[in-house]
């Protein structure tokens, strides 16, 4: 189990690496390619009509006057140990961890990203439990219950969630619920969970819903798909032969089994939620991280997009390496492979 | 946004292939996999209809031009006539709809709704089909080495696509275009903005299909018509493209056909943030970013792009779906 860990844990930190030099070539070196000017780039960062000092100061502070690995070393180093930002005569200091800096705002990236993740959290951690009860639930019983109504019934609704946009329906929701029948006639608004736990989950019932929905519906079709096969497995008749309980049958060696992809999946899409529902955020104007970022993109503040893409980098990461623990703890098949 | 993992659908009423030819038939005749495949595809009625929709989408987005020019549509036309100053909605029913304007017309601008859906149409698509093109080339092209040659090759590729998996596709699709600027690749406007969205979507999701390719290839590898074959003098190559890929059709045309709808959603999703197709350009998710604001004065207009994208995933869905079926041996 100790070397299962460490190989994971090893595995995850190459991972980020990964992660992160494809996020910097995005920035850095994708823009090259494209043929623009280290100039243009520089200009990007502080908007057109910036002087020429300013341009100047950006080119330095970023490293674009550097080779390509320097810069990218530069760019890892700043998350560990911090880096001073220098114009002119004034120093600005970005305390590790260092996710960048704002050139447009004068202000640190990491901390910023900081005081948006309790929104995007509560978002993504709600939706999840939500999703994860209807959908598994609602597969199951579709596969215990293939061809009844109900399973034709639950699919249906399934193929109409995968095929509808979260934009769509999230905004349906909206209009409905506070103009068409005002139960929320105030507007949907975050309020931080620590001012009143009440209105935290109110407000934030109908975008947990949005976004439940969606992955429901994928949850609900991937573990009917998944019972349907490991309930045909010879070893589910063993089970029964010896006759253990209808539901233990079940539970214990048919839905552990089928749940073992599920996870994997959960791991991915959890820890893309964690990085910023963007979507969601937009539709319901929350200031998460995923909101924060498009805003920064329309605002030509890039040096916040890469703080949050990296962020949102680190959260998958984390949650796949979670995922690989959790499966040697349900299967052990895994710990010896 | 999750792709499709490999799912085994419902499988069709379990009846004997033969069964379906009917009584009447005294003879017995012996059909292909093709033929047996298209009669149980030809059961499956909502995939039917999900295939028919998709070939009118495809002709609604192919002939896009041509129809907009015949029935005198233009998606960047401003009626201003056709607006309520006070409101900036349309007036009239409905969201403005009338025989000049079957689907009505869009807030502030009064820009005929039919035009900028048949103009959205081929944009969505273009985007969606290009990117699955790019995805499944590359996606087949590294399943099947993997697949094939196993022992460290496999390994390199496994962990590629573990890798990729990884990745925050919707936050680079956002970074990338954020950082490429008019002029990047020599490319600019509409052109550059469709060339980053094919390119993003395509390359960050082959991983889907790879893995599904490299499943079918270990299996199909180690199958006696693989090792005759072999055993008459045939190489790696050869194997590869005349004993290995025929067999790899099915799936392949299975999981392309699933991942489009999933890409429509995509590039819906990044025009709807501002991110994807630039207005003034006509496309489904910018349609709906304009929806947002004025949801009170005019509430009809987001069904309109919204039912739009949710016809075409759907049908694009139960001709996956359908497909699979009827080419999957195991669902039977």
């Amino acid at each position: 189990m100790a070397a299962y860990f460490i190989r994971r844990v090893f595995g995850a930190v190459l991972l980020l690496l990964v992660v992160s030099a494809v996020t910097f070539a995005i920035f850095f070196l994708v823009p090259r390619m494209a043929g623009q000017t280290m100039d243009q780039l520089a200009a990007q960062y502080v908007g057109k009509d910036a002087n020429p000092d300013t341009v100047a100061a950006v080119k330095k502070n970023l490293g674009l006057d550097q080779p390509l690995y320097a810069q990218y070393w530069d760019f890892i180093r700043q998350i560990f140990v911090g880096a001073d930002y220098k114009f002119g005569p004034d120093v600005q200091h970005c305390d590790a961890p260092c996710f960048g800096y704002s050139f447009k705002r004068h202000i640190e990236v990491w901390p910023e990203i900081v005081s948006r993740i309790p929104v995007t959290f509560s978002l993504a951690i709600g939706a999840a439990v939500i999703w994860l009860i209807s959908g598994i639930a609602t597969g199951v019983v579709s596969a215990l219950k293939r061809g009844s109504f109900l399973d034709r019934f639950f699919m249906s609704v399934a193929l109409a969630g995968v095929s509808l946009p979260i934009f769509f329906t999230g905004m349906l929701a909206l209009g409905v619920l506070t103009v068409q029948w005002p139960i929320w006639s105030d507007g949907i608004n975050y309020v931080p969970f620590t001012e009143s736990p009440l209105d935290w989950a109110w407000n934030l019932l109908v975008p947990w819903c949005s976004l439940a929905f969606l992955y429901s519906a994928l949850y609900a079709r991937l573990t009917r798909a998944g019972m349907l096969e490991t309930m045909s497995e010879d070893y589910i008749r063993t089970a029964r032969a010896k006759g253990l309980k209808e539901s233990r049958v079940v539970g214990k060696h048919g839905l552990r089994a089928a749940l073992t992809p599920i996870v994997t999946i959960f791991g991915m899409d959890f820890g893309l939620l964690l990085g910023g529902a963007v979507i969601t955020e937009t539709v319901f104007s929350f200031q998460g991280m995923g909101k924060y970022a498009i805003k920064s993109v329309q605002d030509n503040d890039l040096p916040i997009v890469m703080g949050v893409t990296l962020t949102a980098a680190f959260f998958i990461v984390f949650c796949n390496l979670l995922v690989d623990l959790v499966y040697a703890a349900i299967d052990p098949r895994v710990r010896y492979s | 946004m999750t792709a499709p993992i490999e799912t085994t659908g419902p499988a069709a009423e379990a009846q004997p292939e033969a069964v379906l030819t009917g009584a009447k038939q005294s003879q017995i005749e012996g059909r292909s996999l093709g033929q047996i495949a298209w009669a149980r595809f030809k059961r499956d009625k909502l995939a039917v209809a999900g295939g028919v929709v998709v070939l009118l989408l495809i002709l609604l987005a192919v002939l896009a031009k041509p129809i907009q020019a015949i029935f005198g549509l233009d998606p960047n036309e401003f009626h201003q006539d056709l607006i309520d100053p006070a409101l900036l909605a349309p007036k009239g029913a409905w969201g403005g709809m009338s025989w000049d304007h079957p689907l009505g017309v869009d807030p502030q601008f009064g820009r005929d709704l039919l035009a900028r859906i048949i103009e959205g149409s081929w944009v969505s698509l273009l985007v969606a089909g290009g990117a699955t093109v790019l995805s499944v080339v590359i996606g087949v092209v590294m399943g099947v080495v993997a697949g094939f040659y196993g022992g460290w090759v496999d390994t390199v590729i496994s962990r590629m696509m573990d890798t990729f998996l990884a990745f925050p596709l919707l936050l680079f699709a956002i970074s990338l275009s954020a950082t490429l600027q008019d002029g990047a690749f020599g490319l600019s406007g509409l052109p550059l903005r469709i060339s980053v969205l094919i390119f993003v979507i395509g390359f960050f999701s082959w991983p889907y299909m790879g893995r599904i390719v490299r499943a079918q290839t270990m299996t199909l590898r180690n199958r006696e018509f693989v090792e005759a074959a072999r055993s008459l003098g045939a190489r790696g190559p050869f194997i590869l493209f005349r004993e290995l890929l025929p067999n790899l059709v099915a799936p392949i045309l299975v999981y392309a056909t699933l991942l489009i709808p999933t890409n429509i959603l995509f590039e819906a999703g990044l025009s709807y943030l501002g991110v994807g197709i630039a207005p003034p350009q006509a496309s489904w998710g910018g349609m709906l970013t304009t929806a947002v604001d004025t949801y009170q004065a005019d509430p009809q207009y987001m069904f309109v792009p919204g039912l739009a994208i949710f016809i075409t995933v759907l049908a694009f869905n139960l001709l996956g779906d359908g497909l699979r079926d009827a080419l999957d041996p195991r669902s039977k």
